[in-house]
């Protein structure tokens, strides 16, 4: 029975690498700026995790193959080492390893989070509540007009609890249920909740953040290929969850110039 | 307090009453058994659970007959509705972290074993032990009474981020008693906890035999010792922060909300408190929790591989001091969970690197495990057969951690099924795998009955296989971008993973119904199986030198042993065989002096 729990051992850890191999499941094309750093540590990462599952596998399946079912004289062996081989291996291999990775990983990082936005960078802002996003742009006066909670009202379409009346900054806002953005042109996210917490995540922008309630959250990206992409919630927000999701469009900024005036006239 | 424990745990006498005995039973042999009969419990009615989100997320519109009897609302029509899936995802994630991960490793095994392999007749404070089984206890009914209060459970998920789960009943269904009643049972829970892990830690201190020193305790005694000190400290944190949360409730407190939020077009009445808050003093907690449900399971696996490998780790000491730097470290990793939370970005990078260097503790005592194979005589039976999946699967899901403790690569991954997988790999598997290694191992001791051995390697097999073919995909899932904690995949680009969705479905229902193999075999053999020895093993540590089997009530009769020998003196040539019992005074020839 050891033979066969060993060989077993080597085929689920085969068939369990090559979805991977082959990509059959993968991460969605990469259509930002900052991406490839995220998709290349990814990819050196998968190579060190998967080349550390396959060898611990297979050593475990080629021992217990090996060593049971012993006959009676046999006399039991140490590995040659012993512990400190081990211990030295561990953190030779794996903290080298961990140390590179951290390393290397903070400039992807950096890059999304620790870089301020272009000064030309397009604000758009996002608002997330129980069960929808909201997008609001500036308008031609460049500036976003203040938010009145008290005023949000989902019944007078009010999704901002904006004050046109009063607020001249407020007046030329333009709000819309989904997202447009240029192409190659960088936007500067600008994000609230109205309730609880929610997320923003666009796979294919390689951008995930959490709305906080009680804090404004920005985040900065730009998006290099025209097309319609999917922006789905990813912090459980309450019974809508599964549900709550936006489209984003990246235009060209023809197109996107043309479709901010339609939206402005549906104000 | 070391006199005064002592002479508690003497002082009670073997019970007459069955109350006394079964029931209200200040023994810690009776305690573990009923630890592990509420986990059973528990882990039955978690798996159910997950059966039924299983095959609402393959199949979303399908109706399940009858589920219209285990909800008020929640399936008109017998198809789950969205509420009703989230709220049966929390409660069986709470379930199974709190009252199985946590109880059967720890509480169970560690109440039936430690006191006898430390050489001791009970535990120092027998009637705080007692508290901490019915206290937990308590806690679990009040955890499973949600279903039938008000709006059912809460669906806030186990995690229970504010300020959903502290803005009562607005925020959906279950979020205002259901809530409540959650936050009441943790807090419960940790009591319970809090008293086990003081009884464990005195007991491992100071309720050792004569020539037990701590370097001669086994490392099943090792991770449960080590287990009780981060008890100690985790649960401590999380209680107060379930007080905290309840009085959010029900004193209109915002410890964890803040002013502005609209809800139905409504303000909430709050203002001044922190979400983030919660989430670090949760995290806090979780991760910790993460260790205190594995590393039993390191510590009972190494003893029950032992034992089948007719030899001794290759360092007994490397591996206590990894399972103490795993828990050490599990304080300063936990906020690799928060990395898009929208804390300080470099704070993210802050965590990243323990989380990166916890790495390296984990690798040696799988190397140490590995490196301890060569050269065995193994023997291959249904414990060793999951002491040797244990180590796959915490392979398989130690090498995800990887990933996600790298924020850049969490931008892609995290809440997804990759987490998802990891997790249920790394701690749910895996330590179900040294939850089932011990009772296979330590049932003949427990019931001096041997459990059915062909149906314990049917069990094996079906569970690893199964347990691959339902959480290997779960990665897949997650890099192409599938969100957890959908009670259905709407988004467009989710559509193609339904498919691999209904393949999880179905293993998880064949590999759930193999777990009743188990359950058919733990009470087959408790009535019908075949006498034990008192050592069918052939083991060395103290639970095998107990005069009768099971043992007495004060475990060693009239005369507590005395240890001659470290724990595992194994593969050396003694008169009884090819190991030498820690409790034989027989000197032998070259005895292993590593520990």
């Amino acid at each position: 029975m050891a033979k066969l729990v060993a060989v077993t051992i080597i085929v689920i850890a085969i068939l369990s690498a090559i979805p991977i191999l082959r990509h059959t499941w993968w991460m969605a094309e990469d259509i930002s700026t900052h991406g490839a750093l995220i998709d290349e540590q990814m990819s050196e990462t998968m190579a060190e995790a998967g080349i550390s599952f396959l060898a611990s596998q297979f050593v475990l399946a080629f021992f217990i193959w090996k060593f049971s079912n012993p006959q009676p004289g046999d006399k039991i062996k140490n590995f040659p080492g012993g512990a400190k081989a081990m211990v030295w291996a561990a953190f030779l291999l794996v903290g080298t390893e961990a140390l590179a990775l951290g390393v290397f990983g903070v400039k992807a990082w950096a890059n999304v989070y620790l870089t301020p936005p272009a000064a030309d960078a397009i604000p758009i802002q996002v608002q997330a509540g129980q069960f929808a996003f909201y997008f609001r742009y500036p308008g031609p006066d460049g500036k976003f007009g203040p938010i009145h909670p008290d005023l949000i009202s989902e019944a007078t379409q009010n999704f901002y609890g904006l004050d046109q009346d009063h607020d001249a900054d407020s007046k030329d806002d333009i709000v819309t249920a989904q997202m447009a953005v240029p192409v190659n042109r960088e936007v500067h996210l600008l994000m609230h909740t109205k309730d609880v917490g929610h997320s923003f995540f666009v796979p294919e922008l390689r951008v995930q953040q959490d709305f906080v309630p009680g804090l404004d959250v920005s985040l900065h990206f730009t998006a290099t290929k025209v097309g319609k992409y999917e922006i789905v919630c990813t912090q459980l927000c309450g019974l809508g969850h599964y549900n709550m999701k936006a489209y984003i469009s990246v235009l060209s900024q023809q197109d996107f110039d043309d479709w901010l005036k339609k939206q402005a006239a549906l104000q | 307090m070391h006199d005064m424990a002592k002479h508690e745990a003497v002082a009670h006498h073997a019970p007459t009453s069955f109350i006394s005995k079964h029931v209200f039973s200040l023994d810690h042999k009776v305690i573990g058994k009923q630890y592990y009969g509420m986990a059973l419990l528990a882990a039955l009615v978690g798996m159910f659970l997950s059966w039924l989100m299983r095959v609402h997320l393959g199949w979303t519109n399908a109706a399940i007959p009858g589920l219209h009897l285990l909800t008020k609302n929640g399936a008109p029509g017998d198809v789950m509705t969205p509420e009703f899936y989230l709220q049966l995802m929390t409660m069986h994630a709470t379930i199974m972290v709190f009252f199985v991960l946590t109880t059967a490793p720890f509480a169970a095994f560690g109440n039936y074993f430690l006191p006898i392999q430390v050489g001791a007749e009970d535990m120092p404070f027998p009637h705080f032990n007692m508290m901490s089984f019915w206290v937990t206890f308590v806690g679990f009914l009040v955890l499973v009474s949600s279903f039938f209060v008000g709006t059912g459970p809460t669906l806030g998920g186990w995690t229970q981020y504010a300020p959903l789960s502290a803005l009562g009943e607005v925020g959906g269904p279950g979020e205002g008693t259901g809530v409540v009643l959650w936050a009441l049972s943790i807090a419960i829970f940790c009591v319970g906890q809090l008293l086990g892990s003081l009884n464990f830690i005195t007991t491992t201190l100071d309720m050792r035999t004569k020539g037990m020193s701590l370097w001669r305790l086994p490392l099943s005694a090792w991770g449960w010792f080590i287990t009780s000190c981060m008890g100690l400290t985790a649960f401590a944190v999380l209680m107060p922060a379930c007080i905290l949360l309840i009085l959010d409730h029900v004193a209109g407190t915002s410890f964890f909300v803040t002013g502005n939020i609209v809800i139905n077009d409504q303000m909430q009445p709050h203002s001044g408190g922190s979400t983030l808050l919660w989430q670090h003093l949760f995290w806090f907690f979780g991760h910790p929790e993460v260790y205190i449900a594995i590393i039993p399971g390191m510590g009972i696996v190494s003893h029950v591989l032992m034992a089948n490998m007719r030899k001794p780790m290759l360092s007994h000491r490397v591996l206590v001091y990894s399972m103490g730097g795993l828990a050490a470290l599990s304080y300063m990793v936990y906020g690799h969970h928060m990395f898009v939370s929208g804390m300080n970005p470099v704070s993210s990078l802050a965590f990243s690197f323990p989380t990166l260097v916890i790495t390296i503790p984990s690798t040696i005592v799988v190397l140490i495990w590995l490196g301890s194979l060569y050269g065995a005589k193994l023997r291959i039976n249904s414990a060793s057969l999951f002491g040797l999946g244990f180590i796959s699967m915490f392979i398989a899901g130690g090498v995800s951690g990887f990933f996600l403790a790298q924020p850049s690569i969490d931008i892609m991954l995290h809440a997804t099924y990759f987490v998802v997988g990891h997790f249920h790999l790394v701690m749910g598997v895996a330590a179900m795998f040294g939850i089932f290694a011990g009772t296979y191992f330590w049932f003949p001791k427990m019931y001096g009955r041997m459990m059915n051995e062909t149906l314990g390697k049917v069990h094996f097999w079906l569970s690893f296989v199964g347990a691959y073919a339902v959480f290997m995909p779960f990665h897949y899932l997650g890099l192409a971008g599938n969100v957890r904690r959908y009670q259905a995949f709407t988004p467009d680009y989710m559509q193609p993973l339904i498919p691999l969705h209904r393949f999880i479905t179905v293993a998880a229902l064949i590999t759930g119904a193999a777990q009743l193999i188990f359950v058919y075999n733990l009470i087959y053999s408790r009535f019908k199986g075949a006498p034990a020895t008192d050592n069918p093993w052939q083991a060395t540590s103290l639970e095998w030198s107990t005069p009768t089997t099971p043992p007495p009530h004060n475990n060693f009769g009239d005369k507590l042993p005395e240890v001659f020998h470290d724990p595992y003196q194994y593969g050396v040539e003694s008169s009884v065989g090819d190991y030498v019992m820690q409790a034989s005074p027989e000197k032998v020839k070259t005895e292993h002096d590593e520990a």
